[in-house]
């Protein structure tokens, strides 16, 4: 019984720790992947209460497709951002800085 | 030979002059401008001062309302969680409906996992408004992001190009994800049927199936791109798939609370409990929960993806 106890006082640190990680994250993919892994540890706990039907919606919805839609979220995000900034190629650099012939 | 370099050999002096002038106006023009530079930086930070003054006063008012509401929140919630009964204890308030439920479930509903007895129907009602609910953020994300040819001749150009770039750079043809995909698939889609099927017996019911089944064909259209999904899943599939359940819930459920509410028999056979026929209606509720659900999921990761479902 007191391993029982022991992991699920782990599981549920590493849930106050992982719901604090993705606010505190700077880097947008990392505090997704920490919310897909916050899903799976909410998933196990689930089990360990007993109630295995929330357990498989959890998983599936969780940290399966609602991490899919973040991360394509963040795609499009990225690509908007990207298209913001002034972008200079190599060769335009070359036309720059090399002279003109006369 | 080039034109400057025949000058030059033949001893016109005037280019090398303007060769070196040419190298010194950069360098001129770099001075003038971190001096504008240095001009402008003064210039702002006079303002800058005002406006960071103003800044800081204004979040620093923000942080606290911040911190203060949500500890208000944490400490409204920590009191409800404190006032709820202990885990696995008997709770004074609702033992009746909590007997009630344990005792004379299987023999009032006839299935075994009293979950989805309670769920599909004891608490039908709130089961259908839970789908509708899903329907109508399926239509909300609709509207809000569906791309057709009306969108594009207004003026909105460039997200549809920018849609169709992204799927030129698409990774449905990646050799690993079609293997894993054609290994993976079939056994989730098993499974998701298994989950739909046994919601009566075991752990399961309409909800996580149609995740497993909808999860099952974005990972499809991920590996084998959305031309193979829109053979079989068109726009036209999709919505009629949604209709038809939640036009099916609402009837059936509907005959039942009728009955019900007015003491008539009710036709529709429990079954025995344990096999996969039973629990009268449960069992068709389910199906039309997890085609709901999983026509909701798919259709999120179309219109996220590309801006329609199945080419329409």
């Amino acid at each position: 019984m007191e391993m029982k106890l022991i992991f699920r006082v782990i599981l549920l640190i590493l849930l106050i720790i992982c719901a604090i990680a993705v606010n505190l994250t700077k880097n947008l993919l990392q505090s997704v992947i920490i919310f897909m892994f916050y899903s799976s540890v909410m998933c196990i706990i689930w089990i360990l209460m007993e109630s295995p039907d929330l357990a498989i919606t959890e998983a599936a919805v969780g940290a399966g497709i609602s991490g899919v839609l973040f991360l394509m979220t963040l795609k499009k995000v990225r690509s908007e951002d990207e298209e913001q900034k002034p972008v200079i190629r190599s060769d335009e650099r070359k036309e720059q800085g090399g002279r003109t012939e006369p | 030979m080039k034109e400057w370099l025949v000058r030059w050999l033949s001893g016109d002096m005037e280019l090398l002059d303007n060769v070196s002038d040419g190298e010194e106006v950069p360098d001129s023009s770099r001075e003038d401008l971190k001096k504008r530079k240095k001009e402008i930086r003064q210039n702002i930070k006079g303002t800058e001062s005002v406006v960071s003054a103003e800044r800081k006063g204004f979040f620093a008012f923000y942080h606290a309302v911040a911190v203060l509401s949500c500890m208000v929140l944490i400490g409204v919630l920590m009191y409800t969680v404190a006032n709820l009964p202990r885990y696995g204890e008997e709770n004074p308030r609702t033992v009746e409906v909590v007997k009630r439920y344990v005792e004379h479930g299987v023999e009032e509903t006839g299935a075994i996992n009293i979950v989805t007895g309670m769920i599909l129907d004891y608490r039908a009602f709130d089961t259908l408004g839970e789908s509708h609910v899903l329907f109508t953020a399926l239509v909300c994300v609709l509207i809000l992001l569906r791309l057709d040819e009306k969108t594009v001749r207004g003026g909105h150009l460039d997200s549809y190009y920018r849609i169709k770039e992204d799927r030129y750079f698409d990774i449905s043809g990646d050799t690993i994800l079609r293997l894993v995909g054609t290994i993976l698939v079939p056994c989730i889609i098993l499974f998701g049927i298994y989950v739909l099927l046994n919601g009566q017996n075991g752990p399961g019911g309409g909800f996580s199936a149609g995740a497993i089944l909808g999860a099952a064909l974005i990972m499809f259209s991920a590996a084998f791109g959305f031309d193979a999904v829109d053979r079989v899943f068109s726009a036209k599939v999709l919505s009629l798939t949604t209709f038809v359940s939640l036009a099916f819930y609402s009837i059936a459920k509907g005959y039942v609370f009728f009955t019900g509410a007015n003491g008539l028999e009710n036709h529709i056979p429990k079954g025995i409990p344990g096999a996969i026929l039973s629990g009268g209606l449960i069992l068709p509720l389910n199906v039309a929960v997890g085609m709901v659900v999983a026509c909701t999921m798919y259709g999120f990761f179309s219109l996220f993806k590309r801006g329609n479902i199945g080419g329409a």
